[in-house]
Order: C-alpha cells, then structure tokens, then sequence
C-alpha cells in the first residue's frame, strides 16, 4: 500500500497524543502527576497539537477536503466514521479537563471524571483507528489480529514516553511512569517482532486462480495498461526486501532499543542525566515510530495485485 | 445510507465469458466513451499524450495465461475483463463514511455519490478487486454503474438498453441481467456453464460471474471442405487459348 505521509503523521501523532492524554487522565485522577497549572498546561497542550495536527493532516489526505463534516454521519458501519464522531467527542471532556485544571487550577471531582473520561475518549478513539485497518480484508497485513492491540500499544508507549520527559523537564517529585515507560516499550518491541514474523508468514487470502476463476497455474502475461494506473499507484506499492530489512532494524534501533535503554536509565538514576535521557529517548522514539508506521504501509499487500501478477 | 439492504428486487449484473473473449479491449473503449459523458462522467486522463499517461476506467481487459493442472501443452490465453462486480456484500459502501457509496435496493447496483464523497480512497482499500479508481482532478471515487444511464433511458431503443460493454463486444462474451431471478437467461447460462465468484474466499459474494473456459477438444478440427477435383479439360475458345498459353 501507497505510504502516504499524511496517514503516516496522522496515526502516529494523534497516536502518540490520545496515548498522552489518556496517561495523564488516568494519573491525574489517582493524584500521582502534579497538579500545578504549568503541567497541565505542558502536558495537555501537546496532547491537543499533537491530536489536533494529525486529525488536520488526515483532512489534508482527502480529495475533497471541504466536505470533511460529511464523515459524522455514517458511524453506525463505517470505521472511519466512528473515529470522526469519537475524536471529536473526546476533545468534549478533555477540553471541561484541561480549563478545570489549567485555567482554574481546580482539583474537583468533575475535572478528574473529565480526566477519566478522555482517557476513555481516547482509547475508544485508537480502538476505532485500529478497526479502519483491521476490517480491510483485502490485505492480509492489516487484517490480522496484531493490527488492533498494535495500535493502542504503540499509542500508550510513545505517549508514556514524551509523559516521562515532560515529568523530568517539570521537575517532579513523583513519576508514575517512570518503569511503566521502558515497560511499555519493551511490551511494543515484543509486539512488533511479533507481528512482524506473522506478517512474513502471511500468505495472500486469494491466489491468482480464485481471483480469475481459472484454474491450474496462472500467470499475468499482460496488463491492460503500460503505464502505472490508481491500482498500482495506490494499492501495488512495494519496498526492496533489502530496504525493508534495514528499515526494520532502524525500527529495532529507534523505536525499541535506545528508547528503552534511555528511559531505563532515566528511570535507574536522577538528576540532569535522566532528564537528557528521558528527552532523547522521545526524540529518537519519533522517527522510529514515523518509520515502523511508514512499513506498516509500505509492506502491506493488497488483493487487486494478483491481477498484476505482483 | 452505508447500511446495505437485506435483499434487493433484482441483481442486475454482468456474465463475462472467458470461453470466447478475444481481448480485443471494444469492452474497454466503449465503456470509456459512454461514461466519460455519463453518470460519473468525467473520466479524467492525466497526461493522455505524454510520458506517465493514467487516467480512470472502469474497465479493463488482464491477459493470463493458465496452465491447468493436468499439466504441460495444455496451457492457453486467456483474456480477462475487470470491472465492478456489485457484491452483495460490498466492503466498499459500509467502509464509506459520508454515505457516498451505495447499494441500491431496487435493482442491487453499487454507485457513488459523486456529490458527497470526500476521495478518502478507504473504498478503493476494502474493494479486492480493484473496482474503484480515484478521479485525481475531481477529488472523488469513480466506478462502473453498470451503465444506469443506459439500461434505464427510455430514449434508447429497447435493444440498446444494456451497459455499453455488452453492447460492444464483438463476439457475445458478456452478458446482461437479472441475476436473481434464477428463471433468467444470465443465471441459466451460469448454471449450464458452471459460472464462477470470483475470490469467493473473501466473502463479498459478487453478482457478477465469470464463465470458466471450456475443455478443448484434443483432436484436430475435421476439414469440412471436399479435396480438390483435376480441372477438366476445356473445350471451345478458353480451351483453345489454354493450349496457345500452356506450349
């Protein structure tokens, strides 16, 4: 599949920003993050840029962008619909969530709920982006059972990391996801090495004889157009073995093994060198993610290529 | 509405007999023609006379070649027409979310609402058979609508009234219908022929079948044509000239 940038973006920023602000819901609620205004405001605010930047890049995917409100309406059989109607719906108690607890710096019970209550918005929200790629039962990358828990684990982990580095920049005192973010990393490296080897398994859900009707061997001897059309543009993207190979092993480096190592040490020690190693683990989790995200596309494949013969 | 109906009237649809295409692509150009002034039109082209030509078809003629189990000799081409298979269960219209794509309830055609899609392409993902090309320039999902504006218009003559496809193929191998109607000329010829889903194992369940090429006989043709008689021997003027020449 086509490895557009703007989906690329999209599901890993708003990925890493639903993950953020369901951590900071959850440990707001159990009191264990700070409750000062400036954390509130550091964390909640990225949380919003980077969900309201990546819900901005998806309408910039469309065809006719204009028309995006039309995408509310279909939520009772559309995946994409849903998560339309769910990402707005959260932005309802994280918005009561965030002014309670930056502008009024109230530390009631309706702000920790709303707190709650995004964190519920959230994962409802990942859960639905999972499903859009999930269902697609032409390509058999994306309809396996690794893509869902992929989607909120990997959500949950960038999110805790850029949480951590957000605790140690603040100074805090307490940081619940000190452990829980190496954690969380070593769960989605698992994961992900998992998936993978499912994946390299993975055999296409037809065969070139079902897609026809013939029988016997069958082999494409001619396409019906000499140049590349939508199809082959869209759904016959394919990566070198060779690149994916290095690709996967930048993924093992960025995504999973520094971060990993990085925030275990910020987790093992104190001070300044915790603080650098929580923030570079965020910074170099970024492009890892971008990139484990890029081949999550790039090497899905899709049923309409038997028809090519690739 | 993306909800599909539970049962349609009718399920018109297309035959297509791979028996007898002859890829010779009338199919393909006429199709072209008709939609790119009808229901969908326009169907753009992007760079027709350059490097990079695209553009949107809804159909398109794939040449294979099967070898059948049986094994070697046996081998032949086979032309292959892709098009819109109107599923009853098409991915393509619940995945929509605008409700641009739909399944008509009276006669089972899938169409788009060019009018409310948004060119998400999430359509054109869940198809697995590549039914659905994206319009660059408009910015929405183009498809075959199995030719509405033709199978319905009163200003036709009656016999005119099926998708330009049929109408064009040269050599009879696609056929129009009802394919719901088990009573129908389609759905009998699919049942003599042993008609086939494509890709059945994905569960969409086409309207649309393909007739599987049928076995070949393993003799030579017998010569109809008598052999040749000696010419006789021609008597007055021509008979004289054929002497003269022939010395």
């Amino acid at each position: 599949m086509h490895p557009a940038f703007s989906v690329i973006f999209f599901t890993t920023a708003t990925g890493a920003g639903y993950g953020l602000l369901a951590l900071t819901g959850v440990f707001f609620a159990l009191g264990t993050v700070p409750q000062g205004r400036l954390f509130g405001f550091l964390a909640l605010g990225l949380a919003l840029v980077l969900i309201t930047g990546g819900l901005l890049s998806s309408a910039l995917h469309l065809g006719r962008p204009e028309r995006a409100p039309r995408a509310f309406t279909q939520w009772r059989t559309s995946w994409l619909s849903r998560e339309a109607v769910a990402s707005v719906a959260t932005y309802v108690p994280a918005a009561v969530f965030g002014i309670g607890w930056v502008v009024f710096a109230s530390r009631h019970g309706i702000v920790a709920s709303a707190g709650l209550l995004s964190a519920l918005g959230a994962l409802i929200t990942l859960l639905t982006t999972g499903m859009i790629y999930a269902s697609l039962k032409p390509i058999p990358e994306w309809s396996s059972p690794y893509t869902l828990p992929g989607y909120i684990l990997f959500a949950l982990m960038t999110g805790a990391v850029i949480l951590n580095a957000l605790l140690l920049l603040t100074g805090a005192e307490a940081n619940p996801v000190r452990f829980l973010a190496p954690l969380l990393i070593l769960a989605g490296w698992a994961f992900k090495t998992a998936s993978w080897r499912h994946n390299d398994a993975l055999k296409m859900p037809a065969d070139a004889a079902s897609a026809t009707g013939l029988s016997g061997s069958v082999r494409s001897v001619e396409w019906p157009h000499t140049q590349a059309n939508y199809l082959m543009k869209e759904m016959g993207y394919r990566v070198a073995r060779k690149h994916a190979a290095k690709l996967r092993l930048f993924v093992h480096l960025a995504a999973f093994a520094l971060p990993f190592a990085l925030t275990l040490l910020a987790a093992l020690s104190g001070g300044a060198f915790a603080l650098v190693a929580a923030c570079l683990a965020a910074l170099i989790q970024a492009p890892g993610i971008l990139t484990e995200r890029w081949l999550f596309f790039a090497e899905a494949r899709h049923t309409v290529m038997l028809y090519y013969g690739r | 509405m993306t909800g599909l109906p539970e049962t349609t009237e009718k399920s018109l649809g297309l035959v297509i007999d791979l028996d007898t295409c002859v890829g010779c692509q009338a199919c393909v150009t006429s199709c072209k023609e008709w939609n790119t002034g009808g229901h969908m039109a326009p169907l753009t082209d992007y760079n027709p006379y350059e490097d990079g030509a695209d553009g949107v078809w809804f159909n398109r003629v794939h040449t294979f070649e099967e070898e059948p189990a049986s094994g070697c000799g046996e081998g032949r081409t086979v032309h292959f027409p892709r098009s819109c298979l109107h599923c009853a269960e098409p991915a393509c219209v619940t995945v929509c979310p605008t409700g641009a794509s739909y399944k008509r309830a009276s006669d089972g055609i899938v169409l788009v609402d060019e009018d409310k899609c948004i060119g998400c392409k999430l359509c054109s993902w869940a198809c697995p058979y590549g039914a659905r090309e994206m319009d660059m320039d408009v910015g929405v999902m183009k498809k075959c609508t199995l030719c509405i504006d033709r199978i319905y218009n009163d200003n036709l003559p009656e016999r005119d009234r099926v998708p330009a496809c049929v109408a064009a193929c040269p050599v009879g191998a696609r056929h129009y219908g009802d394919l719901g109607d088990p009573q129908s000329a389609v759905s009998q010829l699919v049942a003599e022929r042993g008609g086939v889903d494509l890709m059945p194992e994905l569960g969409y369940r086409p309207v649309n079948k393909y007739l599987p090429p049928r076995e070949r006989d393993k003799a030579a043709p017998p010569i109809a044509a008598p052999a040749l008689e000696p010419v006789a021997p021609e008597g007055g003027f021509l008979g004289w000239l054929d002497r003269v020449l022939s010395r």
